[in-house]
């Protein structure tokens, strides 16, 4: 038995009872101070309803995208294997270096109606700044490098020779990749996709620049919650939060149990 | 590894299109943001870094993270070791509530403080009575960071020491050392190299941190303003060149510290740059 058990764990528990155990009480507690008919009714006033919709949504549709896009890259990266592409693969970490405020006003210069993007696309009628696609723009920016660093060990795991096989009976380099390659990356594909959605769904500093914050159109849920805790409504801002929280930890308790389902390829691993 | 020898038609047209998506997504931002510091000369640039209220975020957010590092590395340190080295019931549990803040909004992370000390919080009376004042002020910032960047260490140290085993700590054991030696003497210099990563992505974010920080700070310029807070008073105050100086400075910090460690984490043999745990 090797010494230190004791003061180890004191050590670690304080820490973590503290630091994580404390806050979160109070977060599970907090929203029902007021009773749980009220706590409902404020989670389902309009304004809360539109910016819950907003978050759960843009960070829905960005999380799709951005495994889309992902996909596409590692196949690049792994595949494909074009000259410069360890600087290609190199350039994805950068949404890691880049603080969240930073790339929220970055972000919200580049796509404003005097952006470097956001005036072509002005003229043309698209507004992005202020409107949803801003926001999904945003999270696309923030949840990419999540997508492309779960999936792209998983397919340099994936031996060439399964690709060979399907060749060799004939399939067609499209067929290989949608029913030999696809599957057998689907549980990676949806661990990026879990990862991303539910970081999106909590993201702030790097939405609410772009985002114009207009209530009921572009507040954001954690903007939401912000505001409660400034008009001092406790148990409202918490509602929110604790909510949020169950919403992400089930996104990504859905993605473990689902990739232990998934029978596909669970030796390639 | 060797470059492909030939290259499809398809092949280049995808390549073509990934290139398009990291330029447009990736690159023109990060040129963007050192092309709005750099736009009236690199003079003019410098010179809004030395506002007082800019310098003083500057040292706040250096004070938040000296005060950060050694003690979440300290703790997620030896959790690692607890969690690797003994078999407890409820390991998984611990291990959970370990990676929960990874998570949770950094709204949230920033709100529970205020949940628990603010001026309606559960310790909120009592501590207004011996009239100390806890979020809004330095503390609170403190444990809004303290908060986000707790997974981390804990999270790129547990694999080293699990991969390695205990053997080299049972044949201490043997030998008559006790916890503390084990601890540095044998743990430590096999582990070392993880923790120094774990440590650079914890400084990252603990320099960066926006949403917690925003939440349990009192946004008092040149006292509670931590430099992402900062650029968000210049950027909201029309200082666009004052506000991307800072901006930029701040992601070359960020950026160096992250590069570091994929560097780090590449000649230790990982799967690539980075993690996915990191932010």
């Amino acid at each position: 038995m090797i010494p230190g058990a004791l003061p180890s764990f004191g050590i670690t528990l304080f820490w973590v009872g503290l630091l994580v155990l404390l806050p979160m009480a109070a977060l599970a507690a907090r929203p029902w101070e007021n009773g749980a008919g009220l706590m409902l009714r404020t989670l389902s006033s309009p304004r809360t309803l539109a910016a819950l919709r907003l978050s759960f949504g843009c960070a829905l549709v960005a999380a799709a995208a951005t495994t889309l896009l992902g996909l596409l890259i590692c196949w690049v990266l792994d595949r494909v294997r074009p000259p410069g592409w360890r600087l290609l693969d190199g350039l994805i970490d950068l949404p890691f270096a880049l603080p969240t405020a930073v790339a929220g006003i970055t972000l919200a210069t580049l796509y404003a109606p005097t952006g470097l993007i956001g005036a072509p696309l002005a003229r043309l009628g698209l507004p992005i700044a202020g409107t949803p696609l801003g926001i999904v723009l945003a999270l696309m920016f923030v949840g990419l490098p999540f997508v492309v660093r779960t999936v792209l060990p998983v397919l340099r795991g994936l031996p060439f020779e399964l690709e060979e096989v399907a060749a060799t009976l004939g399939a067609r380099p499209a067929q290989v990749a949608w029913r030999v390659i696809v599957p057998a990356l689907l549980p990676a594909l949806l661990t990026g996709f879990g990862l991303a959605f539910a970081r999106g769904v909590g993201e702030y500093g790097s939405v609410i620049f772009i985002a114009g914050n207009r209530p009921m159109r572009s507040e954001i849920a954690p903007l939401l919650i912000v505001i409660r805790l400034s008009e001092d409504d406790y148990a409202g801002a918490a509602g929110i939060g604790l909510l949020m929280l169950l919403a992400a930890s089930a996104c990504l308790l859905a993605v473990t149990l689902l990739r232990r389902r998934l029978p596909a390829l669970r030796g390639v691993r | 590894m060797t470059t492909t020898t030939r290259i499809t038609p398809a092949g280049w047209l995808l390549t073509a299109a990934a290139w398009l998506a990291v330029a447009l997504m990736l690159i023109l931002p990060v040129g963007v943001l050192f092309g709005q510091a750099l736009r009236e000369g690199l003079q003019a640039a410098l010179a809004t870094l030395s506002d007082p209220d800019s310098l003083a975020a500057i040292r706040l957010s250096l004070l938040v993270t000296a005060i950060v590092l050694p003690v979440n590395a300290a703790c997620g340190f030896l959790a690692a070791f607890a969690l690797t080295r003994f078999d407890f019931p409820g390991r998984a549990l611990l291990l959970v509530l370990i990676e929960l803040p990874l998570s949770v909004s950094p709204v949230v992370a920033g709100l529970v403080w205020v949940l628990l000390f603010g001026r309606h919080g559960w310790f909120g009376p009592w501590l207004t009575a011996h009239g100390i004042r806890l979020v809004f002020t330095l503390p609170g910032i403190l444990l809004a960071t303290l908060f986000v960047t707790f997974p981390y260490v804990t999270r790129t140290v547990m694999p080293a020491m699990e991969a390695r085993g205990r053997a080299q700590e049972e044949a201490a054991t043997m030998l008559g050392a006790g916890f503390l030696p084990i601890l540095f003497r044998v743990t430590l210099p096999e582990a070392g190299a993880a923790l120094l990563s774990g440590t650079l992505l914890c400084a990252a974010r603990a320099l960066g941190e926006f949403g917690a920080v925003s939440v349990a700070s009192g946004h008092v310029p040149g006292l509670t303003e931590t430099v992402p807070l900062r650029i968000q008073a210049l950027y909201d105050g029309y200082e666009t060149t004052a506000a991307f100086t800072l901006a930029a400075l701040l992601a070359i910090a960020s950026g160096l510290l992250v590069g570091v460690r994929g560097v780090m984490e590449w000649r230790r043999g990982g799967t690539g740059s980075a993690r996915v745990d990191a932010t």
